[in-house]
């Protein structure tokens, strides 16, 4: 095995025992960034001298016996994470030059953690889509099929982890922008529950639906992650003061008196059949790991998801977009001698057609006249949800549904289709809109193509679906398979 | 043949004469309609409602940890990635402008909402960083509150429709370019500051009414010390809405919003004038339209502003980063058990304790820091306090005059002169060592110097002289300086004696003790 294919605790073990040092590991993750990357397109920036640099540090760290388990381990940061000192784009024009003076939360505990930061991972602008075909830059490739896309927004951070570039990223969910790439690209990710994670830097797309999470290659990995990330943050008013377990702790392959949901609404038309036979096998799988499954669980008010979160997101998106205003940072349209045109032609270059098209929707939603009949009924439709899913959990431990009703689809396929590429997070928006936490892991393929399995726990219960999730991986082969590029 | 008339000016509200602007001049038609128009002027009356915005003395801004201390800084020096709307920055609440608000809501007679949240206000401008201002829209920590007016002794009260906080606004800065165009310079050392706003119901029917309410309230922040309350400094602003209807009527013709007034005579002027040109528009028979009007201080007018900038959707939705807030009852009685003596109780306790004029009494606890002044001379000297009344007459006079003199306020006052040295002065002319007339010229010289009383009356040799064989002396230089004088006197003419008497403590450069001027010129009259 090659150093760029260890896990974090892989790594950990043998930087600990000084077999490996950060150094290397970082220079063949560099190296094996650089040879993938005209076929792949994750990254936007590479941080070779910064990583290089940390490498070192972490080395000194690791020789002194003060290793932290992400100590010296190479990471790729989703583009829309506030980096001090290091681009960060949201895969736009509009911040293409933006270089920000702080750091988001997040960030100040991977440094704090010793981590390795070698680049900032491309998305779809402001995480607004996908497929990441959205990038203002260039679509990034799955690496399971390079003519289909990684999923979205974090597909740079999905496939940098798939064709291990990087050990594990970051990326952030607002419906499903770390589950379905994960899924796609067949790696773990996580959506932690809303409040779980400080939001502090990271550039807004839906205020009240967006969460930083991990992408790694087991579930061990994502407990580690998350231990790191998680936390109360007084810059975060939306931060929650929970205690924070050590997640890998609940990690243990029975799942004995454990009782599993099936919510049947999950099951969508249009859903490919080797995606439910997957998830059919799958299930069976956790049974035979000693959980109880009920089969027929229904939440009803699934199907009004996708319309409350495409007002409730775009509305929020709408009010997060309109600082972008070329006055103080990032694009400026300069060639006019009216404030106002200036404004306007500003926005009008600086944004691509996805993120108008949702700047659009959101403003509409939200004017006056409109503002009951859509943005307030969302909000309904939304507490309807989360009631929904409350009740779910006082009977059982997690409910498991597909990540997404397809395999990746093509490039292009969709691009001139907004309302297929929006059901592509049919399966994963419903998690956002209640605010609770879920997983996907890798749960078969479809003619090589990856398929994704959600496990969704109660409000800050990320140990139950990590337990459910390292039980079925340990009883699984699945993410030891690998991309072949 | 046509002539030329004047509009009445008769209609006006509170029966003054706006000295701005200069009449309207318009052509004669006939005297019916002239008749006409003074009758169709007559019969409206004006509807006023405030707005005002107030910032919070807090030591940061509402939603990050910068200092709002920025009146004499550089600009953009007092900025964090928060307050410049930064890609990724997130708002956290400041609890002493909540706790703020609050105690002014309670002051005001508000209802407290047990249940508030922020909203977004939606709108482009350069100055607004995020490009949405954080405000309160529909949940405000207070409502449906009052306070009392007085104006030509009649008693008024007026409801408050809301008070609520918000975020200040980056300061612009206009500049021409060398060339035709100009530019403008934003300064965000303001943004973020915490906004408080006062909303007042249109209950209010004149200028003055008006004037008299932004006193009373600027007087309750004061007293509360929750904002400076400097209206020309911006800390406290005000916008108007001001329309008029037929008498009896409750039908509003066009509400027109005035902005940009930046002093309370501004208010009053801008609102003089404004009533007066709704009016005649009216009662020419043209159409009022609905409009946002600015003022013009140097041409003492109004004028339409572009209503483009001005028509705004405002798109308000709940302020997703902030979480709504709940108010318990026990923390908002402890806010309550906190607010100190508000003008009006401190005015009925002046009245009750200390035996004052109500002239007096108005004028002393219109502004806390007068009425802290007060006390505190009251307060400076335990064993033989000065009576309420001098100190009063000390604070209202000669006190009053070096202020207003300096355009300062009693604040600044009281850096140069404290309370305790006013009061040494005053102990000092009751002791007979300076005389009333010497001691007006001491204060002024404190106030100049910040000497203390004594030295100054040693340095100027001040000191009243009692001594009866230095005042004899110059009481026979004047008898024999002033023949005139003296013979008017002698021939009964009684005021020659005040006359005398003057000369003697010109003489004295007022040092003298004038009860033993008058005896010594009486018994050296009578021995010419």
């Amino acid at each position: 095995m090659i150093p760029p294919q260890l896990t974090i605790h892989e790594a950990h073990r043998l930087l600990k025992a000084r077999k490996l040092s950060s150094v290397e590991l970082t220079k063949a993750c560099l190296e094996r960034t650089k040879e993938l990357e005209p076929k792949l397109k994750a990254l936007v920036t590479v941080t070779g001298e910064l990583a290089s640099s940390q490498a070192e540090k972490a080395d000194q760290r690791l020789a002194g016996g003060k290793g932290h388990p992400l100590t010296g381990v190479p990471v790729v940061i989703k583009d829309v994470i506030c980096t001090k000192g290091v681009p960060t784009t949201c895969s736009s024009r509009m911040l293409e030059n933006f270089i920000p003076p702080y750091d988001a939360t997040v960030m100040e505990k991977l440094n704090a953690c010793g981590a390795v930061i070698m680049g900032k991972a491309n998305m779809d602008e402001f995480a607004m889509g996908s497929s990441t075909e959205h990038s203002a830059f260039f679509p990034t490739h799955n690496p399971w099929d390079l003519s289909r896309v990684p999923g979205g927004s974090s597909g740079g951070s999905a496939v940098a982890v798939a064709a291990d570039e990087g050990i594990y990223a970051l990326g952030s969910d607002t419906g499903g922008s770390i589950r379905q790439p994960a899924g796609f690209c067949s790696v773990v990710g996580m959506k932690p529950t809303y409040g779980r994670v400080s939001r502090y830097g990271l550039v807004a797309f839906a205020s009240s639906l967006d969460q930083i999470g991990p992408l790694t290659k087991d579930v061990t990995d994502c407990a580690i992650v998350l231990n790191a990330i998680a936390g109360y943050d007084n810059r975060d008013s939306t931060s929650v003061p929970e205690p924070t377990p050590d997640y890998t702790r609940c990690l243990t392959s029975d799942l004995k008196g454990l009782t599993l949901g099936v919510p049947r609404e999950y099951f969508v038309e249009g859903m490919q059949a080797g995606v439910k036979t997957a998830l059919q096998a799958a299930i069976k799988k956790l049974e035979e790991l000693g959980a109880k499954i009920d089969w027929e669980v229904s939440l009803p008010s699934t199907p009004y998801a996708l319309a409350a979160y495409y007002i409730i997101a775009p509305s929020e998106a709408s009010a997060n977009l309109a600082r972008y205003d070329g006055v103080k940072y990032g694009f400026s349209y300069t060639d006019t001698d009216s404030m106002w045109e200036a404004m306007e032609k500003t926005r009008q270059f600086g944004f691509g057609d996805e993120v108008k098209r949702r700047i659009m929707l959101g403003t509409y939603a939200l004017s006056a006249g409109y503002y009951d009949a859509y943005y307030l009924k969302a909000q309904k439709v939304r507490t309807l949800i989360r009631r929904e899913f409350d009740q779910a959990f006082t009977k059982y431990d997690a409910l498991i549904t597909p990540t997404s009703p397809t395999v990746p689809f093509k490039i292009g396929e969709k691009l001139d289709d907004p309302l297929q590429m929006y059901l592509s997070d049919v399966c994963t928006l419903p998690i956002n809109i209640a605010g609770v936490p879920a997983i996907s892991i890798p749960a078969g393929f479809d003619d090589g193509l990856p398929i994704g399995m959600q496990v969704i726990g109660k409000p800050f219960g990320e140990e139950a679906i990590l337990k459910v999730a390292y039980a079925y991986e340990q009883a699984t082969e699945w993410h030891k398979q690998r991309a072949g590029i | 043949m046509d002539t030329l008339v004047f509009l009445p000016t008769l209609t006006h509200p509170t029966g003054e004469i706006p000295l701005n602007p200069p009449l309207e001049i318009v052509p004669f038609l006939s005297a019916i309609t002239i008749v006409a128009i003074l009758k169709r002027a007559m019969d409206y009356e004006t509807v006023i409602g405030l707005e005002v915005h107030a910032q919070l003395l807090t030591k940061s801004k509402m939603f990050c940890r910068c200092s709002t201390d920025y009146a004499s800084a550089p600009p953009n020096t007092h900025v964090c990635p928060v307050c410049l709307g930064m890609p990724g920055v997130l708002p956290t609440i400041n609890q002493q402008a909540v706790e703020y608000t609050v105690m002014t809501a309670l002051a005001l007679n508000c209802t407290i909402s047990d249940y508030t949240k922020f909203d977004r206000k939606n709108y482009p401008y350069p100055d607004l960083m995020k490009g949405y201002q954080i405000s309160q829209y529909d949940a405000p920590f207070g409502h449906h509150g009052w306070l009392n007016i007085e104006v030509n002794g009649q008693k008024k009260k007026v409801a408050i429709t809301r008070v609520h906080l918000e975020e200040d606004v980056a300061k612009l800065v206009h500049r021409a370019s060398p060339g035709n165009g100009s530019y403008s310079l934003v300064d965000v050392n303001r943004s973020g500051v915490p906004l408080m706003e006062v909303v007042g119901e249109p209950d209010l029917r004149s200028p003055e009414e008006a004037r008299q309410y932004l006193i009373k309230l600027r007087s309750i922040l004061q007293y509360l010390g929750v904002s400076t309350g400097n209206m020309e400094e911006g800390s406290f602003r005000c916008d108007a809405n001001i329309s008029i209807r037929p008498k009896k009527s409750q039908e509003l013709l066009a509400k027109v919003e005035v902005k940009n007034m930046n002093s309370f005579k501004a208010v009053y002027r801008a609102l003089t004038y404004e009533a007066e040109r709704q009016r005649k528009r009216a009662a020419e028979g043209k159409k009022l339209s609905q409009e946002t009007r600015g003022w013009v201080e140097d041409k003492g007018i109004t004028v339409a502003q572009r209503s483009k900038e001005y028509a705004h959707d405002y798109r308000y939705f709940p302020e997703p980063d902030l979480a709504p807030l709940v108010l318990s009852k026990e923390w908002v009685e402890a806010v309550r058990a906190k607010l100190p003596e508000l003008p009006e109780a401190r005015r009925d306790r002046f009245l009750a304790q200390y035996d004052l004029p109500l002239y007096d009494t108005n004028l002393l606890t219109g502004s806390k820091a007068m009425a802290d002044y007060f006390e505190d001379c009251l307060k400076a000297d335990k064993a033989s306090p000065a009576p309420a009344k001098e100190i009063s007459n000390w604070l209202l006079g000669e006190v009053s005059r070096i202020i207003n003199a300096n355009s300062i306020d009693i604040a600044d006052f009281r850096k140069k002169v404290s309370p305790e040295r006013l009061v040494g002065l005053l102990a000092l002319g009751k002791k007979g060592e300076v005389s009333a007339a010497a001691a007006k010229s001491v204060l002024e010289e404190m106030f100049a110097s910040g000497q203390p009383a004594e030295d100054i009356i040693a340095q100027r040799n001040l000191r009243q002289i009692s001594d009866s064989g230095a005042i004899e002396k110059e009481v026979m230089e004047a008898i024999k300086n002033n023949a005139r004088a003296v013979a008017d006197y002698k021939a009964g003419k009684k005021q020659s004696l005040k006359f005398l008497v003057g000369q003697v403590m010109r003489a004295t450069r007022g040092r003298a003790d004038p009860g033993l001027i008058n005896e010594l010129l009486l018994k050296k009259l009578e021995e010419v």
